[in-house]
């Protein structure tokens, strides 16, 4: 009934669908296995991709050749650039999404995929011979082989969904919990542990009183997030969120329900995220704050359904309800479904390599909420990586892997194998020690290249980074040697209170001012508009970035190079560090449990001294 | 990329006290058959048999051959210096017996240690982190208390510790930064200008106190150079004579220094000053001012950390003294006057004034202890504690200069609202710079670096 496939992929949420994309577009037969053919690409949380971090990281998959970026484009309602007033490494686009059309949009992608099967069932177990994966049976009893399998289980590792004191197995709201997969590959001598994340209330948006909140609009501008041409809603056609607040008297009431909630009564055992804490939480944590922000938002162009973000809970649902009831806007509110927890099982990310094949058993790769991690974007990235180094296993090729000082997905990774997590991991900015060379404007000329020559990114993607590195020189040429005439500036520089000029000045230097941008120059000046009167507004602006902030680009780039002789710095795998006697216990530990592939990598291992470092290092003859 | 490092597992071995004469010399035996080859030339007792960290006296024998009479002190792994077996033996201060006492140890499978490679093995079993291991070196140039007390304040890790303090300082400001940047989509309050600029503040009195540690620091490590000028006649020679004098018995305690130099080495309060040139004052043949210019005296003045101006108070006018120390404002020279002979006027003999002027009798040794402390003030102020951390490091000191620079970028860029993500750059080339320090952050060249610098035996 099933050939041999290259590459079969467990579970079609943002990871797998990511991983089932980038193998078949680099020539692998691929099966995208799901149990449930009516939520592929499902958003199971907020409606929403991008933000600071992960914003960046959608624009690296879509650099990369990966499928977030263009279904988030066609699929969103509102965008907005984050951060636009701090400095372009934190410039984070953001867009909340048409739920429905979102998931029907991967699958129309998906399925106009060469070498993508589908098939509706759940996996019971891997197949395993010799410590390598070779297949999967399935719920009804099939034995699908494959040279390279893909987990991305998501919550449904006997996943037990707990609204007060109810408690129900499951990955989703309305959906069966996976079994199996933990309890098999536990035998082979993994560790699994659990985490928990919640989700608020969807509630119906006719019954809200938007009169009594703040109106959150989209941009003006909607920049996207792929790099390719993609049609995109106008800003006229975005819709609203719309802000409100909680009370004491809201609190109040959400106390009434602690001793039935099963955060505090124990019931549950996972860890949740610390920077995405339940209502409760937020109440109990910080008991001075009289008001908690909620933004309602809708989840698409066609439904009145409503998000209510800030108020995940799982606390007893009448308890949800009145307490929701108090809000400003909310006093009618009519609930399509309660909020709740989820516990899921996961395996610690040190058991994995780089390139996210488990160590464990070869051919086997993890990625997204069953490595520790949350959020859409954070699993579409793994995905995609998963899928490149199933694809380039199953063929006896060398895996892809991301630098930190690569992209986002570099740093995650990196993170994820070398220091494990304990809650569920978030991308955060500050993570990245080279934040302001991974930007969201120059993923594609950081990454496009790389997946060119793996063979994933496609021509025209290629093409387009040729063009805008040839604009940029162009451009940076013209700032370099076009004077500008005082008479021609003054007017605009009194206007913006910055100093007029006395002589002629070159536009690089005019644009090193703080508060001057270069559109606003090329405004200003009519013989400068002139001179770049046939540049994109990208390429404008990717020049503008490289030549104001420069000094700071630079200063970052030198720190790479100084550092990179750590990172290149291969720890053979069959190094024995039993033999360096020296070693604290704990580092002795974990270095053979991780097996750091770098000395860079072994520095950066939780636990791991400075000075375990240096004896490596002393070691190894460096 | 260098070799791995010779014989991991071998045992090494070297003279642990400066060559020369002295009355004991210690031999310093590392590795995991330290107490085996030892045991092979002591033939009096079983050392193997022997608990950590005991003495043992007896003779040391090669067949029947004695070679001397030693005390013997040993320290099994890993409570020892360098974390392996060790041995130390006490022997008598002869170079011909240390010489023969080595040649047996290699005869018994010992290797001669390479500079730095005892501190090296205490570094790599984890006895200590890069700037204790640094102090090491310190300790061995060290030839006076202070100096020595503060290699030991830095063993300890005192100078670690305030670089942690600095370092979560740095942290605590950082996380200020980032809250703003990854949560400006929350509902939180941020830090407030002042709060950040009062946090930076903080960071960059730290440094600058540390910064400022190092001129002490260098003090202590390696003296302070003195030049005595003055007319002929003025006394120097009989100053000289009367500084040293004095001086000999404590300083010629001091093991490893040659005669020569013990003669131009005063120790006060456990600071070492150098006099320099005083061979020309010795010798009367010729007057450092007039005789080779003033130009030239000026020269020979500015080697010198600190010039002392040596007139006779019966000839000098207060004209003269006036020209002579707007010559050393202008040079930016520190300097004493000392107005000598004030045996000759009876009565006027009063101890120094504004900190600048000191009135002795070279011939009368009167105002000597005056002279000395008003020497040492000037040299390493008044706020030497024992307690101090110094900075005392070449590498030290560059690497907080870079981190002093930083902060600054960073308060400048605060003045000029640049936005955080650009500050925090700065943040973590500041944390960087100190990983430099404490090690965290290392290096192949560092560490030749620091290995290089350790001589033999230690």
């Amino acid at each position: 009934m099933f050939p041999e496939y290259d590459v079969i992929v467990v579970g079609a949420g943002h990871a797998g669908s990511e991983a089932a994309a980038a193998a078949a577009n680099l020539g692998s037969k691929v099966l995208l296995i799901t149990m449930n053919m009516q939520t592929i690409g499902q958003m199971s949380c907020n409606p929403a991709m991008g933000g600071i971090a992960k914003g960046q990281i959608v624009r690296e998959i879509d650099a990369l050749g990966g499928y977030s970026g263009i279904v988030t484009d066609e699929s969103m309602i509102q965008f907005r650039m984050l951060n636009k007033s701090k400095g372009p490494a934190m410039w984070s686009p953001r867009a909340q999404n048409d739920r429905m059309l979102f998931a029907s949009k991967w699958r129309e992608m998906l399925e106009n995929t060469p070498n993508v099967d589908f098939y509706q069932d759940m996996v019971k177990s891997i197949i395993i011979k010799n410590n390598r994966a070779c297949g999967v049976v399935t719920g009804l009893g099939n034995e699908i082989k494959a040279k390279s399998v893909v987990v991305t289980s998501g919550t449904f590792l006997n996943g037990i969904i707990h609204i007060g004191e109810k408690k129900l197995g499951g990955g989703r709201a309305g959906e069966n919990a996976a079994t199996g997969i933990t309890e098999q590959l536990v035998t082979f001598g993994f560790e699994a542990d659990r985490l928990k994340t919640g989700t608020p209330p969807r509630v119906d948006g006719r019954s809200l009183d938007y009169t009594k909140m703040e109106e959150q609009r989209g941009d003006e501008e909607i920049t996207g997030f792929s790099y390719l041409d993609v049609k995109k809603i106008t800003p006229a056609e975005q819709r609203s969120c719309y802000i409100t607040y909680t009370s004491e008297q809201v609190h109040d009431m959400l106390k009434t329900g602690f001793d039935r909630s099963p955060m505090y009564t124990g019931r549950i055992e996972g860890v949740g995220p610390r920077y995405c804490p339940s209502i409760e939480d937020k109440i109990n944590r910080f008991a001075d704050r009289d008001r908690h922000q909620l933004f309602v938002e809708p989840e698409g162009f066609n439904t009145v359904e409503i998000y209510v973000n800030g108020f995940s809970t799982s606390l007893p649902d009448e308890v949800q309800y009145k307490a929701l009831s108090m809000v400003p806007g909310f006093e009618n509110v009519r609930f399509f479904r309660p909020g709740y927890a989820i516990e899921y099982d996961y395996f610690p990310p040190t058991q994995l390599t780089y390139s996210l094949e488990t160590k464990i058993i070869s051919h086997l790769f993890f990625a997204g909420q069953i490595n520790g991690t949350t959020g859409y974007e954070e699993a579409a990235c793994q995905g995609l990586i998963a899928g490149i180094n199933a694809h380039q296993k199953a063929k006896e090729l060398e895996p892809f892997i991301l630098k930190r000082s690569d992209a986002y997905v570099g740093v995650l990774i990196d993170d994820l194998i070398s220091k494990g997590t304990e809650e569920p991991y978030r991308m955060f900015t500050s993570r990245a020690e080279y934040r302001t060379l991974l930007r969201q404007d120059n993923a594609d000329l950081r990454l496009t290249p790389m997946s060119y020559r793996l063979g994933l990114a496609k021509q025209e993607r290629m093409e387009n980074v040729l063009a805008k590195e040839d604009a940029v020189k162009r451009i940076r040429k013209t700032l370099n040697e076009f004077a500008i005439d005082p008479s021609e500036a003054n007017q605009y520089l009194e206007s913006i209170g910055s100093a007029v000029l006395t002589e002629k000045q070159r536009a690089n230097k005019l644009l090193l001012r703080p508060n001057i941008d270069l559109a606003a120059m090329i405004n200003a000046m009519p013989s400068l508009a002139a001179a770049l009167a046939n540049e994109t507004a990208d390429s404008l602006e990717q020049t503008e970035i490289q030549v104001k902030y420069e000094r700071y680009i630079e200063k970052e780039q030198e720190l790479v190079t100084k550092l990179s002789q750590m990172e290149e710095a291969i720890i053979p795998d069959s190094f024995d560090y039993s033999k360096v006697g020296s070693l604290s216990n704990e580092a002795l530990q974990k270095f053979n449990k991780i097996k750091p592939r770098t000395l860079g990598q072994a520095s950066r291992i939780s636990g791991v001294n400075p000075s375990d470092v240096q004896i490596l290092m002393v070691y190894m003859g460096r | 990329m260098h070799g791995k490092l010779a014989g991991w597992n071998d045992t090494i071995t070297a003279l642990a006290t400066p060559q020369g004469i002295g009355a004991i010399g210690v031999i310093r035996v590392s590795g995991t058959a330290a107490i085996d080859i030892v045991n092979e030339l002591f033939p009096s007792k079983d050392l193997t048999a022997q608990p950590s960290h005991t003495l043992h006296v007896g003779f040391l024998k090669s067949g029947e051959v004695l070679l001397d009479e030693v005390v013997v002190a040993l320290f099994k792994a890993p409570k020892s210096f360098t974390g392996e077996n060790v041995v130390e033996i006490s022997c008598h201060g002869s170079h011909y017996i240390q010489e023969q006492v080595l040649a047996q140890l290699v005869k018994q499978g010992a290797r001669i240690a390479k500079p730095g490679e005892f501190t090296q093995r205490a570094f790599i079993n984890g006895k200590m982190d890069l700037t204790q291991a640094e102090a090491v070196a310190d300790i061995i140039a060290s030839n006076t208390e202070a100096s020595k007390r503060n290699a030991l304040q830095n063993i300890r890790g005192g100078f670690s510790h305030t670089l942690k303090q600095l370092r979560d300082q740095l942290i605590s400001f950082s996380a200020l930064i980032e809250l703003e940047l990854d949560f400006s989509q929350e509902d939180v309050t941020f830090a407030d200008r002042p709060q950040l600029f009062r946090l930076l503040d903080e960071a960059l009195v730290q440094v600058n106190k540390l910064l400022q540690s190092f001129k002490l620091g260098n003090v202590i490590k390696n003296g302070v150079q003195v030049a005595i000028i003055g007319k002929p006649n003025a006394g120097k020679s009989t100053l000289l004579n009367t500084l040293l004098n004095e001086e000999r018995a404590i300083v010629s305690d001091i093991a490893g220094t040659t005669r020569d130099t013990i003669e131009e080495v005063l120790n006060i309060n456990g600071v070492l000053f150098r006099l320099i040139d005083t061979a020309g004052i010795r010798e009367h043949t010729s007057d450092v001012i007039e005789t080779i210019g003033v130009e030239k005296s000026m020269a020979k003045m500015r080697e010198a950390d600190i010039v002392l101006y040596l007139y006779d108070i019966t000839q000098t006018t207060a004209a003269e003294l006036q020209a002579m120390e707007a010559q050393f404002a202008a040079e930016h020279l520190q300097y004493l006057l000392v107005a000598n002979k004030a045996d000759q006027l009876p009565n006027t003999y009063s101890p120094a004034g504004n900190g600048k002027l000191v009135t002795i009798s070279a011939k009368n040794e009167q105002g000597i202890e005056d002279l000395k402390q008003q020497l040492f003030k000037l040299a390493v102020s008044e706020n030497l504690q024992t307690d101090q951390t110094l900075v005392t490091n070449a590498r030290h000191v560059a690497a907080l200069q870079e981190v002093y620079t930083a902060l600054q970028d960073i308060r400048d860029a605060l003045d000029n609202n640049i936005p955080g993500d650009l500050l925090a750059i700065d943040i973590r080339r500041c944390l960087h710079f100190l990983g430099e320090i404490t090690g965290e952050v290392t290096n192949e060249d560092q560490l030749d670096y620091i290995f290089s610098k350790f001589c033999i035996g230690k």
